[in-house]
């Protein structure tokens, strides 16, 4: 085997320019497969930390009216049938395998009545957030404080402002210490918060893209849990935020979260029940949109495969015609036929293989041009990486049959008469 | 007897036409023996040396070498009889160009599969034994024809078969290499090598203890006019 690995270099050398000719198509081939790969595992991951928030892992578990948020400030159904969530399921939450932090809020999507001074701020958010918040969502303090137990203890009417809402009431006015009016109740502000800079936003659905992303600014106002009966009204219904210990846990963890809330409500089949806003589905969702985009695309990098494939099968019954009489010695001196038959399989192998390499270098260089050219992200897949070299020596393999074939039925007598 | 045929005919197809090459040959040898085949091209002797080669099976007649019947081979098995016991040397020599005179002697050994360091040193001791002991790296190119000629033969010898079968050995070298040549088959057979050789060149067939001549398909003992009994 080594002898013929030997003697398939040798043979690969002799004939360099030929050999190199010979491997172009398979070159082709692998490189544009593993640039390709590489170019739907860097979008997939992209998607992936998009929609996910790298490093975050924060899954909201909202309150559904069927398929859209439910919003008290519509007044939907009475607070009767709505769940309450019991400090028992927040216990039983936070105790999730998988569940590093969660937090419960009441919100409002669209709040009006935000003023200060003449100033209003319209469709704003209002959150009432209790003491795990901040963290779990990956917020931070920028300026001021953030709540502290007092807060919650005495009702007191404070509130914290995100840079928009901060802009929107203020403009260049300082905020700290200022007191503004919701829903006629005065709140002061205490801090300014924003999102960690570790942290990608978070975002649960194609709105929260755009809205982040895009220049619909409204601003987000977060009180106290315990002040949302003076705004708005007692007995609401809160709203979730679990973050799991790993990004693959996400999925399972929003869905037993969803699960325990669920279980207050009074009709289980009803319209209005909690769901877990599942990040890691869109995403693979997404990914999936692009894989299959990008694998048509492989369908046709292949199709240069094969045509590489035939190339070298048609050197290879050059080389055997060529190389009769070096057969015919090799027979006549006591080689069996599946010597002659291995030697030429090891040498198509041999040959196809080492273009998968060169083709697997020029497929990187190529990835790294793209993502520069285009700037699509690109990752580097070690499976793909073999899988190539592999499949090029298989390519070989089969191609190298017919040939091989050819050389080792070869009659010595025949020949050896060629001189 | 190492080599035994009886009543071996060989016929070929050419289009519609049957032409017999080989009608009826009774040859044997006996271990050690120097035998030489003459004959005028198209009198079948490389039709006759392909089948004692163990290259061609006979249409009819037995066929034993070293006992064995050669008739009853599989291909694999006849593979295995010209790596083992047969030893070839061509008139063009049939050397690989793009290997070293050491390389190309080592490459029976390597179907033998014999392992590495012994296959260097069985094949740079044939090729002593030959009188090319300096030449053991040089490709076949920057050797002289009588050197290509003894690099063959060292070739066919370094496996130790049993017999030496030599078509038209000095068919290609001026007299000076053929007399070299000649003085190496005699040193081998005085070793106890058998060794069988075609030749249409009377003055090589004397070289050799005993003479066939083989006219069209028939063998005849030289100076007779019975068919070859063998000796």
């Amino acid at each position: 085997m080594l002898e013929n690995i030997r003697l398939a270099f040798q043979g690969i050398w002799t004939h360099k320019m030929r050999s190199f000719l010979t491997m172009l198509g398979i070159i082709i081939g692998i490189a544009s497969i593993i640039s390709i790969v590489s170019t739907i595992k860097g979008t997939s991951e992209q998607i992936k930390e998009q929609l996910i928030g790298a490093g975050n892992n924060a899954v909201k578990v909202l309150l559904y009216d069927g398929s859209s948020e439910y919003d008290a400030s519509w007044g939907m159904g009475s607070n009767a049938t709505l769940p309450q969530i019991t400090e028992e399921q927040k216990e039983e939450i936070r105790k999730l395998e998988n569940v590093e932090n969660a937090t419960f809020f009441y919100s409002r999507g669209y709040s009006d009545g935000v003023y200060y001074m003449e100033r209003s701020m319209q469709g704003g958010k209002v959150y009432g957030i209790d003491e795990n918040y901040l963290d779990t969502c990956g917020y931070v303090i920028e300026a001021g404080r953030g709540f502290v137990e007092r807060d919650y203890q005495d009702y007191r009417k404070v509130v914290l402002l995100d840079e928009e809402a901060a802009s929107s009431l203020f403009q260049d006015e300082i905020p700290l210490g200022k007191t503004i009016e919701i829903k006629g109740e005065p709140f002061m502000v205490v801090g300014i918060f924003t999102q960690a800079e570790t942290f990608q936003p978070i975002i649960n659905n194609y709105m929260d893209y755009y809205s982040y992303y895009g220049d619909v600014g409204t601003g987000t106002l977060l009180v106290p849990n315990v002040d949302w009966p003076i705004i708005y009204k007692y007995d609401e219904s809160e709203n979730a935020v679990v973050r799991a210990a790993t990004t693959e846990a996400m999925t399972t963890v929003g869905d037993k979260a969803a699960k325990i809330l669920n279980k207050a409500l009074a009709d289980e089949n009803g319209q209005i029940k909690y769901k877990s806003n599942d990040n890691l589905e869109t995403a693979k969702q997404q990914q999936k949109l692009s894989e299959s985009t990008n694998g048509q695309l492989l369908w046709i990098a292949s199709i240069s495969l094969l045509v590489g494939g035939i190339g070298v099968m048609n050197i290879m019954l050059v080389s055997v015609t060529e190389r009769t009489s070096e057969i015919g010695l090799k027979k006549a001196i006591g080689a069996r036929k599946n010597r002659i038959l291995f030697q030429f399989l090891t040498e198509a192998a041999v040959l196809t293989s080492l273009g998968g390499l060169v083709g697997v270098v020029s497929g990187i260089v190529l990835a790294n041009v793209i993502s520069r050219m285009a700037g699509i992200p690109i990752a580097i897949s070690v499976p793909a990486i073999l899988g190539s070299v592999g499949f090029s020596m298989i390519i070989g393999i089969v191609f190298g049959l017919l040939p091989s074939f050819k050389a080792a039925n070869l009659n010595p007598i025949e020949a050896l008469r060629r001189d | 007897m190492i080599l035994e045929l009886k009543d071996i005919y060989k016929e070929y197809q050419q289009g519609k036409l049957v032409v017999p090459v080989l009608k009826c040959v009774n040859f044997s040898m006996k271990e050690g023996e120097y035998v030489a085949i003459m004959g005028p091209s198209g009198s079948g002797k490389t039709t006759l040396m392909n089948i004692i080669g163990c290259l061609d099976k006979a249409t009819s007649g037995e066929f034993y070498m070293d006992g064995q019947d050669v008739n009853k081979c599989s291909e694999n098995e006849m593979s295995d009889l010209r790596l083992h016991k047969l030893g070839f040397v061509f008139q063009s020599f049939h050397l690989l160009p793009k290997q070293t005179a050491l390389e190309n002697v080592e490459m029976p050994l390597n179907y033998a599969g014999v392992p590495k360091k012994a296959r260097k040193e069985r094949a740079f001791r044939a090729l002593e034994r030959v009188g090319l002991a300096e030449r053991v790296n040089f490709r076949p190119n920057q050797l002289s024809g009588g050197q290509m000629q003894r690099v063959a033969i060292a070739r066919a010898m370094v496996n130790d078969p049993k017999i030496l079968l030599a078509d038209e050995p000095t068919g290609a070298l001026d007299s000076k290499s053929s007399s070299q040549v000649m003085d190496l088959f005699q040193s081998l057979n005085d070793d106890g090598v058998t060794i069988l050789m075609i030749t249409h060149d009377a003055e090589i067939a004397e070289y050799a203890g005993r003479t066939v001549l083989i006219r069209d398909g028939e063998l005849m003992e030289k100076g007779g006019d019975s068919h070859g009994q063998g000796a």
